[in-house]
């Protein structure tokens, strides 16, 4: 159905069916000091060629990740995204559909979100995953919510260096109400300090939290930190990179109760902070609890295969004050992005962009902590990311080096941290590595 | 619809049946509720031990568009649950037999003089 603004004739005639003289009689419940009393100031309207000329010359301010070698980590990377996905994606059906409100009329849409569900159970162990929260943060609220609704406890415990936003997130989320409290473990050479934890356990946890891979890049001893959370009956709670798991084990097999996570590096573009796609999955005893929307599989009473939404007594339209959350949305198109990047890279494809990470993050590791002046400030094993002492303020490398063409790392000060954090990706060549350590040791 | 003579009914559509010690009672919704529920599939009570007052939510019975709350009839701690309910569906075959939901111990058997007989409930359900 096309977009077609209304004349002054539609309006007069509609006013006319039903029977009113002009628009403001049916808003008298405005109280007057809330209304425009002029007509907006506006500059004077501009032709589309002049629209377009406007928008050029602000979109050419900016300067994007294709046009710089890009370190930059911390939760969204810069993977590469096959020509395919683009193509597949950008068919009007998928891309300017919202959230289908008949869903059982929308066969295409459903299947497409069962198969991202489906591939996020195999990625990440678990059994049942929902068709997505809006990003990994609000994913880990969502978790943590739901922990507490399950276990009826209200402290949560975060065993390692999870990400500062998350962190906020979880602040807003649940401290706000000022009945529950989310407390940080102490850390040690960048991890989860296991003694720490274990003396914190208790049986007032809800729920144990960890990042795997850390903010930090570096692996956290997860199986120690779930025994912990078990030994108490808290929830264990993993956020896990899904490119990691393309290498390191999916949550499920060690245990995790509700996995959840960022999947912008499944297909998703940078997108300047968003959107991007709360993953959300959770161990089988947890259906009815699950947040979210829920696609499933079944038969029509042809015998047909069909897809629906199902469990929605979950959800608050039905459960009300009683649901584990008011969510009732999902983020279709960065999942679509994800299941056809899935798609396309298969396991082994998956397998292989890991590996690149992994091989590529500590050969420019190795070159950088051998420049003078430069070190790596935690010793423990890292995948793609991982934290550099720099001889001068982290913000100066950064900014020193933007004007060689490089976005050098994520400036750890901007929370109150030091060193710069690098992340490196399958489409870092060996040539703009070599470049970029050349240029930092050119700085002292 | 079957409301049967021998047991004491509450305006929520549960049932009571104290049991023949005198001391404890099944609980149970009525044939009326599982009819105007619909296929149910899903029985979720709380656990053995909780102490319940009167018209405390002591679980809820989830049907495929709908889920209602349960009341306790009267004052009790909740002593059995039935295990039958992991096949939610016998509360619609068998709302008064097979399909009870929880047996509690009565704290005060008085209250169940403020009950209604099936005669009164069958009257408040227009039969």
């Amino acid at each position: 159905m096309p977009f077609i603004a209304n004349t002054d004739d539609d309006r007069r005639s509609m006013l006319q069916a039903i029977g009113v003289g002009s628009f403001e009689e049916l808003i008298p419940d405005i109280p007057s000091e809330f209304r425009l009393k002029e007509a907006l100031s506006l500059f004077p309207s501009m032709s589309e060629m002049e629209v377009a000329s406007l928008l050029d010359r602000l979109a050419s301010a900016n300067r994007t990740s294709p046009d710089y070698v890009s370190f930059i980590g911390g939760g969204a990377y810069d993977h590469y995204i096959p020509a395919a996905l683009k193509t597949i994606v950008s068919r009007s059906e998928f891309y300017t559909a919202y959230t289908p409100y008949q869903a059982e009329v929308s066969q295409g849409t459903l299947q497409a979100i069962y198969e991202y569900q489906s591939m996020i159970c195999r990625l990440y162990g678990m059994s049942v995953a929902n068709a997505s929260l809006y990003d990994g943060a609000t994913a880990m609220a969502e978790a943590v919510s739901m922990a507490m609704n399950v276990t009826g406890r209200s402290t949560v415990l975060v065993a390692g260096k999870i990400h500062p936003n998350t962190s906020a997130v979880l602040k807003t989320f649940i401290e706000a109400g000022g009945k529950a409290s989310v407390v940080q473990n102490v850390l040690t050479d960048g991890v989860c300090d296991i003694a720490a934890l274990e003396s914190r356990m208790s049986d007032q946890i809800a729920a144990v939290i960890v990042q795997q891979p850390n903010f930090y890049g570096c692996l956290e001893d997860v199986e120690a930190i779930g025994a912990l959370a078990r030994s108490h009956g808290a929830l264990f709670i993993v956020s896990a990179d899904p490119v990691s798991l393309g290498l390191l084990n999916a949550p499920g097999r060690y245990g995790a109760d509700i996995a959840v996570g960022e999947g912008q590096p499944l297909g998703s573009a940078l997108n300047f902070g968003g959107p991007y796609l709360g993953i959300f999955a959770v161990a089988e005893k947890y259906v009815r609890k699950i947040p979210g929307r829920l696609v499933g599989m079944t038969k029509d009473r042809d015998g047909e295969d069909g897809f629906i939404l199902t469990l929605q007594t979950r959800e608050q339209h039905i459960r009300r004050e009683k649901a584990t959350s008011n969510i009732c949305t999902n983020q279709a198109l960065n999942a679509l992005q994800a299941v056809v990047y899935l798609s396309l890279m298969g396991k082994d494809g998956l397998c292989q962009v890991a590996e690149h990470c992994l091989q590529k993050a500590h050969y420019l590791a190795d070159k950088i902590a051998d420049l003078p002046g430069y070190s790596l400030r935690f010793a423990g094993p890292f995948f793609r990311e991982f934290v550099v002492n720099t001889p001068v303020d982290a913000s100066v490398v950064v900014n020193t080096m933007m004007e060689k063409g490089f976005f050098a790392g994520y400036d750890l000060g901007i929370h109150d941290d030091s060193g710069l954090l690098i992340a490196v990706t399958e489409k870092r060549s060996r040539a703009e590595m070599d470049s970029f350590v050349e240029n930092l040791g050119a700085i002292s | 619809m079957n409301i049967p003579a021998d047991l004491l009914y509450t305006k929520d559509h549960e049932w009571i049946k104290v049991l023949d010690d005198g001391t404890t009672a099944l609980v149970g919704i009525t044939d009326f509720a599982q009819s105007e529920l619909g296929d149910i599939v899903f029985v979720e009570t709380k656990p053995v031990g909780t102490e319940l007052s009167e018209h405390d939510v002591f679980g809820t019975v989830e049907a495929v568009k709908t889920v209602a709350d349960l009341f306790a009839p009267v004052d009790g701690a909740i002593v059995e649950v039935n295990e039958a309910l992991d096949a939610a569906e016998v509360v619609n075959s068998s709302p008064y037999e097979d399909g009870w939901m929880v047996k509690v111990s009565l704290k005060d058997a008085s209250q169940l003089d403020a009950l209604m007989s099936a005669a009164e409930y069958s009257e408040m359900v227009g039969e």
